[in-house]
């Protein structure tokens, strides 16, 4: 026998199914060969497969299992010991590796299972954040569309455009099928259609405000859904075969201009609303978005706003007009006024002036009669009629003055008087009329009035004569009394004058004139009457009828502007009637007392050609020849000894240092004022320089200034009479200054 | 006539003169300035005013001649024209000046025309007036009086 190493098959062979089994074998060795190498092409073409070693492990676990069918083959037919070492090595190999793969797949199912799940999980996202891209953009869009809208209303400031474009523009952006837009009546009980999209001429179609459904639609500011059968949404024949389309109702607020308050927004009951309709097209199935509502709630808000400021913009152009109106009519009114106040100054001024040409002659005739032989008793009757001529004078001057008073261009004068005086001249004036009557006169100065004062004499002495004229006038018999005295600051807290607070100081003091009569009295009721210009008590009318009832509306100007007080008391009719009066004058020191201004009052001393004046050298400048003639036969009579000059170069040619007083006209033509620049450049020493005075007929106001300007040391006024001429030098000579009132 | 006569005839003329507002207070001042010194100031005055006003006048009128009136210098004449009357106290020529400014100073030639007849219409009164008055004053001195310096209005 022989020993061989074969090894014989455990079963006897059976052939066939050998056979088959070897043809297995061998098909599933070439599979398990194939599949590895199909899984390395694979993978090389995806990148991302994270477990290559499993593959590797999977490939290797193949090929050996591979290995173990190949070498399987061997063993159906007898076959030597090497091939049974391959193949239980083969097997071992195999076995190993089988089981570190089952081992590894536990491991990894878990985690291929889980990336299932998160891809799950990440489409899911994916199709979330789409829907929400979705809804942004539709949002973002209705955004666009509301400033296009709102864009659209408020670039018009026509009421009509920015309905008609509110509705135009909501029909396109919502695809709607009809639009409208019912606004209130004026009685506010209707709503009337007055603005649909489609229809051109809405008819007058009314319906009444108070129904349910439009007070719940304007109870709330949100867009309500209403019925199709409703009045308002009934806005066109009903054309669809199905339904017809969802109906939304607005409120649009119509704000008036007294809704606004300055920080908030009008917050109020009971206001006036439009009802905005709009209706979806009928068998479209198309509901209503929340978006569109709330694009259309905001387009409502944004109209009530356009027709708000369209509202305000037609309000102020209404009122611009009227503006305007007025001022036209202001204007011409004032224009008239300012006629009427020329008018009326210019025939005053006339007036005026014709009243003036017969006083001078009067006061001229006068003072000539003074210059001739009288009798005492002739010269006081002469001097009487001078004085009362002057205050006449200043009389006439004072009816031009009452425009000026109530024009409130009156200025006082403040000079030194004797106020004793003027008591005196007042009391004298009216001793006559008072005598005449048999009425007695019993004044009363007090001791501690002062002889002197401060203040504008004339006005003062018209006011008392008033006064006192006023007291003589309505007496018909008993006393008058008058007393005078300085008023104490504890006699001003009177009940009676509870405006006036006066404030004594060390340069002033308070003269309180009382004038008590016995005469007619006055109703209490009509005092206040008293000082109003021109109107006449009427019970006093039949006996008086030459009083104009200027009077006392002048002193009482007269004496407001000397800052004081004036009042009248009187128990009634037939009780008699007491005037006072407070005015605040100047204290005047004894150094005061010489420095005497120039008044027109009669100087004392009727002597021909005074000699004081004797060799004054004089210049007259004034171009026009008989004036010049006239001035200088005026001073030659007076002792001057004058050169005349018909210019101011003649005049600058002859002045000298010698000469004391120089006269020049200063109207227009001639350059007085010029020439008083250039003597005051030619004479810088002050004592080398003659005075300039002005010697003019010229009465305007402006000259004096000019005057004064121009360095002036005087003005006076032509015509200019003997005396007063003399006057005039005596006080140029004396002050060295002289001011005229124009 | 005898110097008594005279002097009343004096006053009976001058009288008037004043009462119809040919003169004013003026013209009694330039008889005050008259005396031993100056005799003849009255007349020397007048004279010139005549001799002033004329030419005066007769820049008026060419003046008020021309197509196109320089109304500055119209203005101007008159100005001139009543300062001088109103020194002498010729009333009446001076408050047809005053009328005349106002005329100027609207440039109106035709009222200006008619003022300038006015002017010389009161200067023609005034002018012959005074004339007359100094006859009788020549006459008085001649017969050797003196002319009254007082004028009594009592009578």
């Amino acid at each position: 026998m022989e020993f061989c190493n074969c090894i014989d098959p455990q079963m006897p062979a059976d052939d066939l199914l050998v056979k088959y089994q070897y043809i297995s074998d061998f098909f599933i060795a070439l599979a398990y060969f194939s599949i590895p190498l199909e899984l390395i092409y694979f993978v090389k073409k995806s990148a991302v497969f994270p477990y290559k070693w499993v593959l590797v492990q999977f490939g290797a676990f193949i090929v050996l299992c591979g290995a173990t069918h190949l070498i399987n083959l061997w063993t159906f037919v007898i076959h030597s010991r090497t091939v049974a070492i391959v193949m239980t090595t083969a097997k071992v190999l195999t076995a190993v590796v089988s089981c570190a793969t089952a081992l590894m797949l536990v491991h990894i199912i878990p985690d291929l299972l889980s990336v299932k799940t998160r891809e799950l999980f990440l489409k899911n996202k994916a199709a979330e954040l789409d829907r929400e891209m979705g809804l942004i953009r539709t949002q973002e869009e209705t955004g666009r569309h509301v400033r296009m809208l709102t864009h659209e209303i408020r670039s018009t400031l026509h009421r009509h455009t920015i309905l008609k474009t509110t509705l135009v523009e909501l029909g396109r952006t919502l695809g709607l099928e009809e639009c409208a837009l019912w606004m209130p009546t004026r009685t506010g009980l209707e709503l009337q259609l007055s603005y649909t999209l489609r229809q051109q001429n809405p008819v007058g179609y009314t319906v009444p405000i108070h129904l349910p459904v439009i007070d719940q639609v304007f109870s709330s500011n949100k867009a309500v859904t209403i019925s199709h059968n409703c009045p308002v949404a009934r806005l066109r024949p009903y054309a669809g075969k199905y339904m017809p389309g969802s109906v939304v109702a607005v409120r649009v607020p119509l704000l008036d201009l007294s809704n606004f308050q300055i920080y908030d927004w009008p917050e109020v009951s009971t206001r006036n609303y439009a009802l905005m309709v709009l209706m979806l097209p009928s068998d479209s199935a198309r509901q209503w978005h929340v978006h569109e509502l709330e694009l259309v709630e905001v387009v409502a808000d944004q109209v009530a706003v356009a027709l708000s400021h369209a509202a305000i913009l037609e309000e102020s152009m209404r009122a611009r007009d009227q503006l305007m109106e007025q001022n036209v009519a202001l204007d011409l009114a004032r224009r008239e006024a300012e006629t009427a106040i020329r008018a009326r100054n210019d025939f005053l001024a006339v007036m005026n002036h014709e009243m003036r040409t017969p006083m001078h002659a009067v006061i001229a005739l006068s003072s000539l009669l003074q210059e001739t032989d009288l009798t005492a008793e002739q010269r006081l009757m002469v001097e009487t009629i001078l004085k009362s001529s002057n205050l006449l004078a200043t009389l006439i001057n004072d009816v031009l003055d009452l425009s000026r008073l109530e024009d409130g261009s009156l200025q006082l004068e403040a000079t030194t008087f004797n106020l004793h005086s003027l008591f005196r001249e007042v009391l004298n004036l009216i001793k006559p009329v008072a005598s005449v009557k048999k009425l007695s006169l019993t004044p009363h100065l007090a001791s501690d009035l002062p002889m002197y004062a401060i203040g504008d004499e004339n006005r003062l002495m018209q006011t008392i004569l008033n006064v006192v004229g006023n007291a003589v006038k309505f007496s018909k018999e008993g006393c008058i009394s008058i007393t005078a005295f300085v008023a104490k600051p504890e006699s001003f807290r009177d009940a009676r004058i509870p405006d006036f607070l006066p404030v004594p100081s060390d340069s002033h003091f308070y003269l309180r004139v009382q004038v008590k009569d016995s005469g007619s009295g006055i109703n209490p009721q009509d005092i206040p009457k008293l000082f109003t210009k021109f109107a006449q008590n009427q019970s006093l009318t039949t006996r008086n009828p030459a009083g104009s009832g200027l009077g006392l509306a002048i002193c009482r100007r007269f004496v407001n502007l000397m800052e004081g007080h004036i009042w009248i008391e009187s128990e009634g009719i037939g009780k008699g009637c007491t005037a006072t009066f407070i005015v605040k004058l100047g204290i005047a020191d004894r150094s005061n007392e010489l420095k005497l201004p120039f008044v027109p009052k009669v100087p004392g001393n009727p002597v021909h050609g005074c000699t004081h004046f004797a060799g004054l050298k004089v210049l007259v400048m004034d171009d026009n020849g008989v004036s010049r003639t006239v001035t200088k036969g005026l001073l030659m009579h007076l002792g001057c000894d004058v050169t005349t000059a018909s210019s101011s170069e003649e005049c600058l040619g002859v002045v000298s240092v010698e000469h004391e007083v120089v006269f020049m006209e200063v109207c227009t033509g001639l350059d007085g004022y010029e020439l008083a620049v250039r003597l005051h450049e030619k004479f810088t020493k002050h004592q080398d320089r003659p005075l300039m005075v002005a010697l003019t007929g010229n009465t305007k106001r402006v000259t004096k200034e000019n005057c004064m300007r121009v360095g002036m040391d005087g003005l006076i006024l032509k015509p200019i009479s003997v005396d007063k001429m003399r006057g005039v030098l005596s006080e140029l000579l004396e002050r060295r200054v002289l001011f005229e009132t124009v | 006539m005898d110097v008594g006569q005279m002097q009343r005839q004096w006053i009976d003329y001058t009288k008037p003169l004043f009462f119809e507002g040919f003169l004013d207070g003026q013209f009694l001042q330039l008889q005050q300035l008259q005396d031993e010194n100056n005799p003849d100031f009255v007349v020397e005055v007048v004279s010139l005013f005549f001799e002033d006003s004329e030419r005066l006048l007769k820049d008026l009128t060419f003046a008020l001649d021309q197509n196109v009136v320089d109304f500055k210098k119209v203005d101007a004449h008159v100005h001139q024209l009543k300062g001088s009357s109103s020194s002498i106290g010729a009333q009446r020529v001076k408050n047809a000046c005053i009328a005349f400014r106002n005329f100027c100073e609207e440039q109106n030639t035709d009222a200006c025309l008619r003022c300038l007849q006015q002017v010389k219409q009161e200067y023609c009164l005034v002018k012959n007036k005074l004339e007359t008055l100094f006859r009788i004053e020549q006459q008085i001195v001649a017969a050797g009086g003196s002319i009254p310096t007082e004028l009594s209005f009592s009578g």
